[in-house]
Parts: structure tokens; C-alpha cells; sequence
């Protein structure tokens, strides 16, 4: 195959009047040869790239739910006009997995014919030399005084030397070097088909979920347990590794300017039942183990409270994650609902707040100055009434139902910042304190099956772009006659590069190094004998 | 020397290559308008003759001595201008003790580095190339007058994801396939606005004495182009690949279409479309040019806008 096809006819000339079936083939033919052409291959992949573009403009479910959901009460009217093209899971939708099918059948319908002519073509010797040499682009008559047998003896021993892979005919010779150019965009391309495959079936059977744990908590691999998961279609919930991880203790440092250093997790890990072993995970350095993964994507505090009923019955030490709504200074906001602490349904108590781990007061209001928890406080709102929680809507576990507030169910009682060790009073005689907290990871589990057949051939693939763009396919082509004016040889000598660089010169140079193994092996070289370019 | 004298003199220093830059582009300017002399477009379009188009050899007519002299000043500025912008970089990284392409500022000054280094590279092997010293020297000083207003950092240490051994393998590399693609798309705009000269001159009409009728020829540039993509390209992959390897470390999954992720392999693909059409019949020339300049726009859109306007996994790298 060419890297130009010219426009080719369908099927030969068809007899007076072909078969439906004749038909019918020569038609999938025509379209088998277009969709299997390297300019098809171009415009999908052009195609994929541009499908690609919306992906990055829009937000994608895959990346952020809750950038789609701020889309559509920003764009009420034209989210869900886009949502039917499926441009909020634009890598997963439909139209996107066509012209990847489409590239990828484009590619093997292409790739394959070229790598079996490849290989005839190794095996083959190279081809004849033309007629007319100087014509070729690069070509030039020498003189030597040598025969002619022992003139070509000469040139093969240098071909050889440079190897080139030489045949001789009768008073001809063809050399040939660089198949490996053609091998590395057989590689390459190969490489392009082996890392879809790949990449699919990482789709297929991969998994992803994410888990907030305490320090002092764990999970189970398994879908029940994830506050967020994602599986490919064939995964089983059977199959999944047999591993549950604890978190013993989380830290994150920072350098003077409050730079995050570094955040490292103690964690154990085993099959379930197991003891486990202790390891260290951290940014850039998950767990690796049985082809899953574990990380620790992101960090936070878990407040705890202490809260006692007059009649002294007490919950102590309850925590509760607060997800972090800066970065920088790691302010959190949370929830904490006890729903069988009173003595009635509509005696639940909850309270919604707001923590800083390093706390400032000014103005009654609290705010964070520093992502370290070196003066823990939290401003909190205390309820009491009804939570809602058995309604049968779900609710977020970070914050409380605004509605049951709203319908008055849920009525505030109390409002306080408090440091740790510190406590309010109800208006019902009960105490919440604020005794302290603990750190939180968000742990991501992932398993990709495909990600090292990527890797494989992602590598295979620049090493057969380096071959095909590095190295050139070089023929060579030389000729005797005898010198007409006289009665040594004259020897024709021609080259065709397909490659980099400039052939010319190099040309040159072997026309230089030719003569100069002739002159060697003539007793007295004759002075004239120098390239004659044409 | 202590942290802060040393970014003091980084940041002197990129004032100093500015400066220097300029100069150079100063001299660039001299050296065209001096370099040739206008009176010898007759015998050119002459040679040229028959059906052929006028392809003048490289190096042009002869180059009076004020011209040539005024090219050695500038490529002295410009080696100097170099030396400088390696200082910007060295000493931001001995003040903050780490690489010095931490943030987007720093990246970018990296960038714009290769650029003319790899512009030197070329203008010191083919010396005919020397007359696109204006062209790559003038967005250079353009962009780091940008860069230095808009995306300028304080030295600090690096967050914690950036603490990686990745960090030197995959943004070095990406630095330098863009410094490399940097100068390939320049050298296709100026394919692009030289050819389009020629085939004027090929048709017949008058040869103008501008800055156009003293560039290379056509097929020079395309030539430049060509050959530092073709340099580019396999860097980039590297890039790519690197990157991906780093992110299944970092980020839990080699690949999740993050929009600097995105956009890289739109580049990727606009380049090795470039590639192909350089080599496919109907595409060769003005329409290959043509890709090679959509991938440079793409290779800017991905620092700029991705990094300023959207937020991806990338954003911490800062503004
Ligand atoms: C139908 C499918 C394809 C065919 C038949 C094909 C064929 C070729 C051929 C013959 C070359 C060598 C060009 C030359 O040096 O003369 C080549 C080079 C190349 N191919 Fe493909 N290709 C196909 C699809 C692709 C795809 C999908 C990519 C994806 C990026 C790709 C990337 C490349 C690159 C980067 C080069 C190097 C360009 C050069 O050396 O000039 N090809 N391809």
C-alpha cells in the first residue's frame, strides 16, 4: 500500500450485467479500500482530535458531577440540549466511540497488507537496477583501470561493509539497507492498534472507587463500601481483589510559606480476616498491589464532639469528616446527625459547622489562617427536631436538609465557637463539646487491567517512531561497461534514499570512499580517476 | 549567595535578557534592511526563467559587508541574550533549590529558551537560516514581555504533588519539543508568506523590495520546518507518554482526559497529521504549512488557556 492511493476503480470492468451479489461485494470493496486508506485514517484521526475539543471546553461528568450540575442551573434551557449529544460524557459517548472504532478498523484494514509485503519484501533480494541509472537522482560515472568483475568485487566488499544487503547480477549490482525504517512504521503503527486494545480493555474490566476513611477506620474492597465507584461493563462485583486497608495515621506537612509539602498515610493492608502489613502511601507513591492500586487523593479533619443529655446518658468522641472548602487554609464544613440520640423521632440533634484548624476570631465570626491544626475551633449551629433522615430522600452527609429547617421541623437552638475542651450548654441542659480531631484521607481504589499493555505499547510505539523517522531506506545500484576511451572500466554508480537528511552528500562521500578503495587495489592510480557527476 | 539575592538576580537577569533580546531584533532588522541590495531583482527573475519558479539559492545575492556585519552583531546578542535567559533559570533554581519549571512562569521562560537555542542550533549549521533571526527573535521578545507581566511568580518550593523525579523527565521534555515546535511553526508562517511571494514572482509580477523578498527560500523554510518537527515530534511523544506514566503515579489513572491531557493529544495528532501531509500527495506545501501552524496554536492554547482559563489536575502549577 501507498502513502498516495490514487483513485482506484471499484472492481474491474464488470461483465455485461453482474450478479446483485457481484454488486453488493464490489461495492463493500470500494468501501473497504477507502475506509482503509492512510487519507481515511488522517481525517479520523483529525476527527478524534476534534472530537476532542468539546470534551475539554465542557464539563464532564467523568471529571467533575458537580461542575455539570453548576452548568445546568447556569444554562437551564441549553444544558440539556446539550446533554442529549452526550456533551457532558463526550469520551464516553457514542459518537466518540465511532470514530475510534472507525480509526482503529481504518488502521488494522491498512497495517496488515503492509506488514505481510514487509515481510516478502525482507526475504526478497533487491530489485534489479534500472535501466537508465543516470537518470536517478544521484548518480555518477568512476574509471578505474580494474576489470569489471573485480571493479563490482570492490564495490560489494564496501557495500557490504556499510551493510548494505547486496545481490549480483550479470555486470550489475543492487544493494539495499534500512528495512528497519519500514519495520519501525510497521511498529508504530501496530503499537497505535495494541495501545486501543489496550485502552478498551481497561474500560472493559477497570474499576475506581473512592472512600473517605478516618484515621483509625479502614474499607473492604468492595461496591457497597465506596462513597463513589466506577466499574467497565464486564466487571463482576466477585472479581474484585480481595483487599481491605486501614488508616492508622495521616500527616501533612508544609514549608514555611505554607506550601504543601508532603501528605504521607500509615496504612495496613491484607485480604480481608487478614492482620495486614504496614506500608506508607503518599503523593506520587500509591500501594501497588495484586493489579490494584491505592490512593491517597486528597485530606481533611475530622472534628470530634462529646455530647451528654442532663440525665447524663453521653455519646463521647463522635467524628465527623468536614470536607475542606479551601485549600490553602484546609477551612471545612460538615454535619453531624444523631438521629437516635434523643428520646423521640422528633427529638434528633444535629449540628452543621464550620472547622479551622488554625482558628481566628474577629467580629464573632471564625475564619482559618493557617492549613495546620496548631489552634483547633469550630463554629457550629445546633438543632434540634426533626432530621428527615428516614424520609426516603437521600440526603448529603455534609450538610443538613434545609427544607425540614425550613419547615420548621428542625429549629436551632444553640450557636457557639468553641475551642477544644470547650462546650455550650442547650436550652435543654444537654452539652456539646468540641474535644478534639482527628485527620482524614480520601483513598482512591483503581484497577486497570489494560494499563500495562498500554504502557508496552506506548513504548513500542516511540521506539518505532524513532526507527521510522531516524533511519533511511538507502538503494544502491552500480554498473560496468568498458571504458570506451581506453581499456579500463567504467563504473556507474546511482543511489535512491527515502528518508531524512540529504542524500546528495552522502552520496558524495560514498562515490569518494568507492574510488578510493578501487585506487587501492590498482597499482598506480591514474589521477583522473575522480567521480564524474552527471 | 542567599535564596532571596539569588531570585533577586533571576528576576534582574530577565530584564537583562529582554533587553539583550531586543537589541538583537534591532540588529536583525538592520541586518535585512541593509543585507541586500534591491538592484538585483532583474537578473534573478531572468534565472529563474522558463516554467521553473524563481527559487533563489539560500544565500541570496551577494550580501554587501554593512549587512553582514550588522548579522554577526546580532547573533552575538542573541548568544548573549541566551546566556542571560540560562541565568534566569539557573539561578531561580539555586534560589529555590529544585528545578526550575515549577510553575507556569517558569515553564514558559523554559520554553521560550529552547526556542533560541534551538533557532541558534539551526542558524549555526545552515548559516543561510540566519536571516530568521527577526522572525523567531521578535515573538520571543513578545512573549517573555508577557510572560514577564502576566504569569511572573515569586521563587517558592513546589507543592507536594510536583515533588517527583517526573517532574525532571516529563516537563523537561515537554519544554523542549515545545521550544523545538516553537521554531518549526515560525518557519511555516514564513513558508507560508515566502511562497506565496514566489509564486507571485513565478506568475510574473513586479518582485517587491520588502522584508519578504529577503527571507530564505520557500523551500528552505519548509525544509527548517520539516526537520525540527520531525526532531519535535518523537520528544513530544516522550512528553506525552511520561506524562501519562507520572499521572497513573499521581493521579490514580494513566489517562482521564484532563483537559491539558486533551489537549496534548490534540497536538499530538495535528503533528503527526503534519507529518503525513508533508508526504501525501495534494497536501505537500502551502496546505501541510498550514498544519504545522494549527499545531503551534494549539501548542499555546494548551499553556495558556488551559492553564488560565479552565481548571484541570494541571492548575496547580500556578499562575
Ligand atoms: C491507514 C492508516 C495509515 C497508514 C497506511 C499509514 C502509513 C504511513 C506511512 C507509509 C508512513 C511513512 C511516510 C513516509 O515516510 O513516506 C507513515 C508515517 C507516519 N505515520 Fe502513518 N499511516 C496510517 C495511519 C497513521 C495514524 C492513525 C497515525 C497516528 C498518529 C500515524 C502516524 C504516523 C507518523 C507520525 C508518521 C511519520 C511521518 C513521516 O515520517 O513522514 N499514521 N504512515
Amino acid at each position: 500500500m501507498s502513502v498516495e492511493s490514487p483513485p482506484r476503480a471499484a472492481a474491474p470492468p464488470p461483465p455485461a450485467r453482474p450478479s446483485a451479489g457481484r454488486r453488493v461485494a464490489g461495492r463493500l470493496l470500494h468501501w473497504w479500500r477507502r475506509l482503509t486508506a492512510m487519507r481515511t485514517a488522517i481525517v479520523l484521526l483529525f476527527l478524534l482530535a476534534l472530537a476532542a475539543v468539546p470534551g475539554s471546553l465542557l464539563p464532564q461528568r467523568s471529571l467533575s458531577q458537580n461542575k455539570v450540575n453548576a452548568y445546568f442551573t447556569d444554562h437551564p434551557s441549553l444544558a440539556p440540549v446539550l446533554d442529549r449529544f452526550y456533551l457532558f460524557d463526550v469520551f464516553s459517548s457514542p459518537w466518540f466511540a465511532a470514530v475510534y472504532l472507525l480509526l482503529f478498523i481504518s488502521l488494522i484494514g491498512c497495517v496488515l497488507p503492509r506488514a505481510l509485503e514487509h515481510f516478502r519484501a525482507l526475504r526478497a533480494a533487491p530489485p534489479a537496477a534500472p535501466r537508465h541509472l543516470l537518470r536517478l537522482p544521484d548518480s555518477g560515472d568512476l574509471v578505474t583501470p580494474l576489470p569489471g568483475p573485480q571493479a563490482l568485487d570492490v564495490v560489494e566488499e564496501e557495500l557490504r561493509v556499510r551493510r548494505f544487503r547486496v545481490v549480483r547480477r550479470e555486470g550489475e549490482l543492487s544493494a539495499e539497507k534500512g528495512y528497519l525504517k519500514e519495520t519501525g512504521n510497521l511498529l508504530f503503527h501496530l503499537s497505535l492498534v495494541a495501545l486501543l486494545l489496550g485502552l478498551a480493555g481497561g474500560k472493559l474490566w477497570g474499576y475506581e472507587g473512592s472512600i473517605l476513611v478516618t484515621e483509625g477506620q479502614g474499607f473492604c474492597n468492595s461496591f457497597q463500601q465506596y462513597d463513589t465507584y466506577s466499574s467497565g461493563p464486564l466487571v463482576q462485583s466477585g472479581d474484585l481483589t480481595p483487599l481491605c486497608v486501614d488508616l492508622e495515621d495521616f500527616r501533612a506537612q508544609y514549608e514555611e510559606n505554607l506550601t504543601a509539602a508532603s501528605f504521607t498515610a500509615d496504612i495496613r493492608y491484607g485480604a480481608p480476616g487478614e492482620d495486614g502489613r504496614p506500608t506508607t502511601i503518599g503523593v506520587n507513591g500509591p500501594l501497588r498491589v495484586d493489579g490494584a492500586r491505592v490512593y491517597t487523593t486528597g485530606h481533611g479533619y475530622s472534628p470530634t464532639f462529646s455530647v451528654t443529655r442532663p440525665d447524663g446518658t453521653a455519646i463521647s468522641d463522635v467524628s465527623v469528616p468536614f470536607l475542606p472548602t479551601d485549600q490553602s487554609t484546609m477551612a471545612s464544613e460538615g454535619a453531624l446527625k444523631l438521629p437516635d440520640f434523643g428520646a423521640a423521632s422528633d427529638d434528633q440533634l444535629a449540628l452543621e459547622g464550620f472547622f479551622a484548624p488554625t482558628g481566628l476570631v474577629q467580629n464573632n465570626i471564625l475564619t482559618s489562617v493557617d492549613p495546620r491544626p496548631l489552634a483547633p475551633q469550630v463554629a457550629i449551629v445546633i438543632y434540634q427536631g426533626y432530621l428527615g433522615l428516614d424520609s426516603g430522600i437521600p440526603q448529603s452527609v455534609y450538610s443538613l436538609d434545609a427544607s425540614q429547617i425550613d419547615r420548621g421541623r428542625l429549629t436551632r437552638v444553640a450557636a457557639a465557637n468553641l475551642k477544644v475542651g470547650e462546650s455550650t450548654t442547650l436550652p435543654d441542659g444537654t452539652t456539646v463539646a468540641f474535644t478534639g480531631y482527628r485527620e482524614f484521607a480520601s483513598l482512591q481504589l483503581s484497577h486497570d487491567p489494560g494499563q500495562v499493555w498500554v504502557l508496552v505499547s506506548a513504548i513500542s510505539l516511540l521506539a518505532g517512531l524513532l526507527g521510522m523517522l531516524l533511519l533511511r531506506r538507502e538503494r544502491v545500484f552500480a554498473r560496468v561497461a568498458a571504458d570506451p576511451g581506453g581499456g579500463g572500466t567504467v563504473l556507474t554508480l546511482a543511489s535512491l534514499t527515502r528518508g531524512s537528511g540529504e542524500s546528495a552528500p552522502r552520496f558524495a562521500a560514498l562515490t569518494d570512499d568507492l574510488d578510493d578503495a578501487l585506487a587501492a587495489r590498482v597499482p598506480a592510480p591514474h589521477p583522473e580517476d575522480r567521480p564524474r557527476e552527471s | 549567595m542567599n535564596p532571596d539575592s539569588l531570585a533577586a538576580l533571576s528576576d534582574s537577569l530577565f530584564s537583562i535578557t529582554v533587553a539583550l533580546y531586543s537589541l538583537a531584533v534591532v540588529a536583525f532588522c538592520a541586518q535585512l534592511a541593509f543585507g541586500r541590495r534591491p538592484a538585483r531583482t532583474p537578473e534573478l527573475v531572468a534565472a529563474g526563467g522558463g516554467s521553473a519558479p524563481a527559487e533563489p539559492a539560500p544565500e541570496g545575492p551577494a550580501e554587501d559587508r554593512r549587512g553582514r556585519r550588522w548579522g554577526v552583531v546580532a547573533m552575538g546578542l542573541t548568544v548573549l541574550g541566551v546566556l542571560a535567559h540560562g541565568g534566569v533559570l539557573v539561578f531561580r533554581g539555586l534560589a529555590t533549590d529544585r528545578l526550575p519549571w515549577g510553575n507556569m512562569y517558569e515553564f514558559a521562560t523554559a520554553t521560550v529558551l529552547v526556542a533560541v537555542v534551538a533557532y541558534i542550533v539551526f542558524a549555526l549549521r545552515a548559516p543561510a537560516l540566519r536571516h530568521l533571526g527577526l522572525f523567531v527573535l521578535a515573538p520571543v521578545v513578545l512573549a517573555l514581555v508577557l510572560i514577564g507581566l502576566f504569569l511572573y511568580a515569586q521563587a517558592g518550593p513546589l507543592v507536594a504533588a510536583l515533588r517527583s523525579y517526573w517532574l525532571a523527565i516529563h516537563v523537561s521534555t515537554a519544554i523542549i519539543g515545545f521550544g523545538i515546535f516553537f521554531v518549526s511553526g515560525i518557519a511555516s508562517v514564513m513558508y507560508l508568506v515566502r511562497s506565496r511571494y514566489e509564486a507571485r514572482l513565478a506568475d510574473g509580477g513586479a518582485p517587491e523590495s520588502g522584508i519578504v523578498s529577503r527571507l530564505p527560500a520557500a523551500a528552505a523554510l519548509d525544509r527548517v520546518a520539516h526537520r525540527t518537527a520531525v526532531f519535535g515530534f518523537p520528544i513530544w511523544t516522550f512528553a506525552v507518554i511520561a506524562g501519562a506514566i507520572w499521572a497513573e503515579a499521581a493521579w490514580g489513572r494513566f489517562w482521564g482526559w484532563d483537559p491539558k491531557e486533551t489537549w496534548a493529544f490534540i497536538a499530538w495528532v495535528v503533528y503527526a497529521a503534519y507529518l503525513h501531509a508533508r508526504t501525501t500527495a495534494g497536501w505537500r506545501g502551502r496546505p501541510a504549512a498550514w498544519v504545522n501552524v494549527v499545531g503551534l496554536v494549539v501548542m499555546i492554547f494548551n499553556l495558556l488557556f488551559v492553564n488560565m482559563v479552565s481548571t484541570g489536575l494541571h492548575s496547580y502549577a500556578g499562575v
